[in-house]
């Protein structure tokens, strides 16, 4: 029984199957429109943001990890000193995810019914910070100081064997939180994955507050009333990173290759990697030719590909279904707001790519260094 | 006043107005509203809050805590910081025994298990902190460049301890390093292996080679050896804190400039 549950675990961790599940599953998770919405309510999926759901989500991640910590390939993985702090990101990033929906949707239906939300208070009435805020810091402090001194006295910082410059372990992993990015070097070249996208997330996320253009839900928890952003956020954060960072911890073992939780890090699993490029496809599937010389005649495909993607794409969109939002935001917010959705849209895009095509590169041009 | 006088003063009390504590905290025991505001107003560190807020401020439920946690967390790991540097050498040759000597030598051998852990925990907080600024939607005008300092502060957060993961000088460490920082080879223009690196030659002479761009810069060398584990103790050690320290004081003063703590109108 256990077995059968381990295996299924196992099997539909792989990216393929828990990344599709995931993004499908999410826009009824937070739903970004009408149509998500109903469905949302039909499925009554909302009632997960209330503290049964929360209970239930809680009891899952505690079964998971009870199922690890007695399962003796994903206990290897889970005692590393260093991973524990994934297991607290899995549960505070629940928890606290779980606790801003539910106070949004309380205070979601009070809007509704034009009360003001929870958060207000007649302004006249305000409190000291001495001592009213002062002891809440205070008792904070001590709290998260034993915290952490427990910590410190029961998990040993890990040390490993001396630095051996000739010993490469496999698989050489980055810190945690990096393991993200590291994850993308599977879809990306490390210009894209390790240079250009770290900078864009860095730029992208200080520009939120210049392109989220919605003034309301400012100062108080709340859904409804700025879905789509907070839709697009959370899939980056929730997806994009933190899901990222999963993988690259739990499901990452030698080679890279991918391993179910439960699953033995086989050194030699062999991947059949045979990955095909664009041009390729192109011109020697397609056209049954051998790929021309001309380095530029080669990629020329992928470069019509990637120059209707990022040059024409946003002008169509502007021009149809975007249009209202061309309006408000105007050419400069609107580039911008393209530039950066359709960099991120691209890692899924590249994945699924990948996947379903064996696709390596849309532009593969390795003489400069310059694969997309 | 004359009243105060005929009532029998606790110890507290005449602790409080005895003329040290008066002379450094200028207020008594703060007892009235007035006092209380002037013990906040009258104290340097307290002076980073405002004297009253409104009620919704104060409630765990609405901030969680968690950025002044993450300050927090940058207290303790500055002070647990350098109690380690009291004992750590930054070469190859010393790095790793002085590490396991902390354990085992030190009195009172957690301070690098609270450095680490701690280190952990600030990266969760200001993650967690930036989920809750998003999520009450305090990045929205007037605290929009609040929130772009915000994003400096947490990637100043994690380069601290990406920089202080080599320390140690193990396995773990070293390799970490050598894929976080193999990256930087294929800067565009700026590594050995980015696209366009080739663009910039002379003649036959490349400028940008594995021996001249970012990636050596950064490791003091080709491979991850004993510069690098010099600039990443200076760099974990001075020059990145320095700089987040400078990116706290804005973010604290524009939380104060920006009105105050964010909240419904
Ligand atoms: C080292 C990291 C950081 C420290 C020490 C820090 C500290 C603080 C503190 C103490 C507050 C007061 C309210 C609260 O505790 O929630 C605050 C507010 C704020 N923080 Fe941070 N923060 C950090 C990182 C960030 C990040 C990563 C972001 C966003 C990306 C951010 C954006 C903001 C904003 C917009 C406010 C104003 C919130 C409001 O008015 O409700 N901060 N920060």
């Amino acid at each position: 029984m256990i077995e059968t549950i381990k295996h299924t675990i196992d099997y539909i961790s792989a990216p393929t199957i828990s990344f599709t599940l995931i993004t499908v599953l999410f826009p009824l998770f937070f739903p970004p429109t009408d149509f998500f919405d109903k469905l949302n309510r039909k499925l009554r999926i909302y009632k997960i943001w209330t503290n049964a759901g929360g209970l239930i989500l809680f009891t899952l991640i505690s079964i998971f990890f009870y199922m690890g910590y007695t399962d003796p390939n994903f206990k290897i993985i889970l005692m590393k000193g260093d991973n524990f702090p994934i297991v607290l990101m899995i549960y505070t990033m629940f928890f606290f995810t779980w606790y801003a929906m539910k106070k949004s949707y309380i205070n979601d239906a009070r809007i509704e019914e034009g009360k003001k939300p929870t958060e207000w208070h007649d302004p006249e009435d305000k409190v000291l910070v001495w001592p009213d805020l002062v002891y809440i810091e205070l008792i904070a402090l001590i709290l998260f100081m034993v915290f952490l001194i427990v910590w410190a006295i029961l998990v040993p910082a890990p040390l490993e064997e001396p630095a051996n410059p000739a010993a490469t372990p496999n698989p050489s992993k980055a810190p945690w939180y990096f393991l993200g990015l590291q994850e993308m070097l599977v879809y990306f070249d490390p210009w894209l994955a390790g240079v250009l996208f770290p900078t864009l997330i860095i730029v992208g996320m200080c520009a939120i507050p210049y392109m989220d253009i919605n003034k309301k839900g400012d100062g108080y928890y709340s859904f409804k009333e700025r879905r789509v952003g907070y839709f697009i956020f959370m899939y980056g954060w929730l997806v994009l990173w933190i899901y990222l960072i999963v993988i690259g911890t739990f499901f990452r073992g030698p080679n890279w290759n991918f391993f179910g939780p439960f699953e033995y890090w086989d050194p030699h699993k062999l991947e059949v990697l045979n990955n095909v490029n664009l041009s390729e496809y192109f011109w020697v599937i397609g056209l049954g030719q051998p790929l021309p010389q001309n380095i530029l005649v080669r990629e020329s495909v992928g470069f019509l590909v990637t120059g209707l993607y990022v040059f024409v794409l946003p002008v169509v969109l502007a021009k149809t279904i975007l249009k209202n939002m061309y309006k408000a935001y105007g050419p400069t917010r609107y580039t911008f707001l393209m530039i950066l959705g359709l960099s991120m849209l691209s890692l899924p895009i590249k994945m699924y790519l990948r996947w379903i095509f064996n696709l390596k590169y849309i532009i593969g041009i390795p003489e400069w260094f310059f694969n997309i | 006043m004359e009243e105060k006088n005929n009532k029998k003063e606790s110890i507290l009390e005449k602790l409080g107005n005895s003329s040290v504590w008066k002379s450094i905290f200028r207020s008594g025991v703060p007892r009235t509203r007035r006092q209380r505001m002037y013990a906040v107003l009258g104290n340097v560190f307290l002076h980073l809050h405002p004297a009253r807020l409104p009620r919704h401020a104060v409630k765990v439920g609405y901030t969680w805590c968690m950025g002044g946690l993450s300050f927090f967390l940058f207290v303790v790991l500055t002070i647990t910081g350098i109690l380690l540097m009291f004992y750590y050498r930054p070469t190859v040759e010393y790095a790793f025994t002085d590490i396991i000597d902390l354990g085992e030598q030190v009195p009172l051998g957690i301070m690098r298990e609270i450095h680490r852990w701690g280190a952990h925990a600030m990266v969760l907080t200001t993650w967690l902190h930036m989920l809750r600024v998003f999520m009450t939607g305090s990045y929205k005008p007037p605290r929009e460049f609040n929130w772009a300092v915000g994003v400096i502060l947490m990637t100043l957060t994690l380069l601290l301890s990406f920089t202080g993961y080599l320390l140690p000088w193990d396995q773990l460490a070293i390799w970490a390093v050598t894929v976080g920082t193999n990256m930087a080879r294929a800067t565009p223009f700026l590594g050995s292996e980015g696209p366009g690196a080739s663009l910039l030659a002379i003649g036959d002479i490349n400028l940008v080679h594995a021996a001249s761009d970012v990636r050596f810069a950064l490791l003091g060398g080709r491979f991850v050896g004993e510069a690098t584990l010099l600039r990443f103790y200076v760099l974990h050690c001075i020059a990145v804190p320095f700089i987040a320290m400078i990116f706290m004081a804005v973010h604290f003063w524009r939380i104060r400039k920006d009105g105050g703590i964010s909240g419904p109108l």
